[in-house]
């Protein structure tokens, strides 16, 4: 049985007058990975803000009654934790977790107990970026945004962070909203894919509606893409 | 009581506030803002020297009306706060120094802690065990919304609620500032306690503490060495904490 956790119907958002979304509509079902593409400016961060509610929109969203939605920002970076003298251990404070579920949480990302009482910018960028998945995990969400989670991660890290988030989504029976600009990511972990340019350009599974012409409306080029078949 | 214990006791409560508060202020770095505050302050605590009340009130009253107005101004100007703050805190001086009386200019612009009272001591007393208790609750929701705003919020923080608390109570210790070191130094009381303590502190915990410490530990020191040698206390408080400042750039590196 599935059951719908997210509705969104004829979202739209405006800044003034920019039009940022326009007249969106889609459905999250529990347990879903949808991963949302688009060209930079298409309302990608300002739809996951909309989800949340932290701007205002036109339109419905409507999460189901005790969802607990956790959000990692794109704009999360390790400057800013630079600037402030703050350990690990303080940070995953913000939730009031005991200390034993944060060792635990980090073991499960491969980190060390150590790293509690250093600053979450003396780690490097793929711990650092694990960190903060341990973080938006460590009180039971339902629903994770992710907002291009593996920016300024090298590409072996890059895996590492994507297979992390697969085991956890099995594992917890997660359902994950992501950004990405990453097609491999795309084709290999989603199960739902929303392509919006301001508008919705194309919407379901990836290896059905990604096609040329789809990703050619969305990027106003022509994208050659190859599509792995052997996974 | 005796005179010096009074002082003290005003002067740690008072600088510690400053340091915790001021901790915070460097986190969302807005060190500075304790300067034009206590310019504002100037109008109301010449009011005060010259009717004879609290300086407190009247650096509280003429406070609130500069936020009044720079708010005022906020809504028809297209200008940022900070360029209103700057004018709106310019006029303010000016009107201040129209009609200081010139003997009493030095206890406004530096502070004198030394005419401390016993009801000041007790305000200062309660009002930064008040402000203490409000500080701490906000602390770590305020820290947060400085690494990400969005991420707060996502946490359902009310941002903008938890930040007029902050300002508000900023102009609170600001106005109490004005009794030991005047208009001229609130924020060298708010900054540089923080700044040096930001230089020893691995984590939030020592940071607001040392900071604390470091601007009671200032007041004692200055306090002190103003009654010895006659001296007007507020510089020297600030001089001495300059002075741990200094010393804070030796373990100090960046992270």
């Amino acid at each position: 049985m599935t059951d719908t956790i997210l509705k969104v119907k004829k979202l739209s958002v405006n800044f003034g007058r920019d039009i940022i979304l326009k007249n969106l509509s889609f459905e999250v079902k529990r347990g879903e990975i949808l991963t949302i593409i688009g060209p930079n400016g298409a309302g990608k961060t300002t739809l996951l803000r909309a989800l949340l509610n932290i701007i205002s929109y036109e339109g419905e969203v409507v999460w189901k009654d005790g969802i607990k939605v956790n959000y990692l920002p794109q704009r999360l970076s390790k400057e800013k934790f630079s600037l402030l003298p703050i350990s690990v251990r303080e940070f995953f404070k913000f939730k009031k977790p005991s200390e034993d579920d944060v060792l635990k949480m980090l073991k499960e990302v491969g980190l060390e107990k150590r790293v509690l009482d250093k600053n979450p910018a003396e780690l490097s960028s793929g711990q650092f970026q694990r960190m903060l998945i341990a973080w938006s995990l460590i009180d039971n969400p339902d629903v994770l945004l992710l907002d291009e989670p593996t920016t300024g991660i090298d590409v072996s890290g890059e895996e590492t962070i994507y297979s992390l988030l697969n085991r956890f989504w099995k594992e917890r029976n997660l359902t994950i909203l992501m950004v990405t600009h990453d097609l491999n990511v795309v084709y290999a972990y989603s199960t739902n894919c929303l392509c919006t340019c301001k508008e919705r350009v194309c919407y379901g599974p990836p290896k059905k509606v990604l096609t040329p012409q789809a990703l050619q409306r969305i990027y106003k080029t022509e994208i050659k893409f190859y599509k792995h078949t052997h996974r | 009581m005796n005179q010096i214990i009074l002082s003290l006791i005003t002067g740690i409560f008072i600088s510690a506030i400053a340091g915790y508060i001021g901790s915070l202020m460097i986190t969302k770095r807005m060190a500075l803002v304790g300067g034009p505050l206590g310019h504002l302050a100037l109008p109301g605590v010449a009011l005060a020297l010259i009717y004879n009340f609290g300086i407190f009130f009247g650096a509280l009253l003429s406070i609130a009306v500069g936020a009044f107005f720079i708010w005022l101004f906020s809504l028809r100007a297209k200008l940022p706060i900070e360029s209103l703050t700057a004018i709106v805190f310019a006029a303010g001086v000016a009107i201040g120094f129209l009609f200081l009386p010139l003997s009493h200019a030095e206890e406004a612009l530096i502070g004198d802690i030394t005419r401390v009272n016993l009801f000041d001591t007790i305000l200062a007393i309660f009002l930064s065990s008040f402000l203490f208790i409000v500080i701490r609750k906000i602390y770590s929701k305020l820290t947060l919304s400085e690494i990400s705003e969005d991420l707060a919020k996502s946490m359902k923080i009310d941002v903008r609620k938890y930040n007029l608390i902050y300002l508000t109570s900023i102009a609170l210790v600001a106005a109490m500032e004005v009794k030991i070191v005047g208009i001229l130094l609130t924020a060298a009381l708010l900054a540089i306690p923080a700044a040096a303590s930001r230089n020893f502190s691995r984590n939030i915990v020592q940071y607001s503490l040392v900071s604390v410490l470091v601007g009671s530990l200032s007041a004692v020191a200055g306090i002190f060495v103003s009654y010895e040698y006659g001296l007007p206390a507020g510089p020297l408080i600030i001089l001495i904490s300059f002075g741990i400042f200094l010393i804070s750039l030796i373990p100090a590196r960046k992270v």
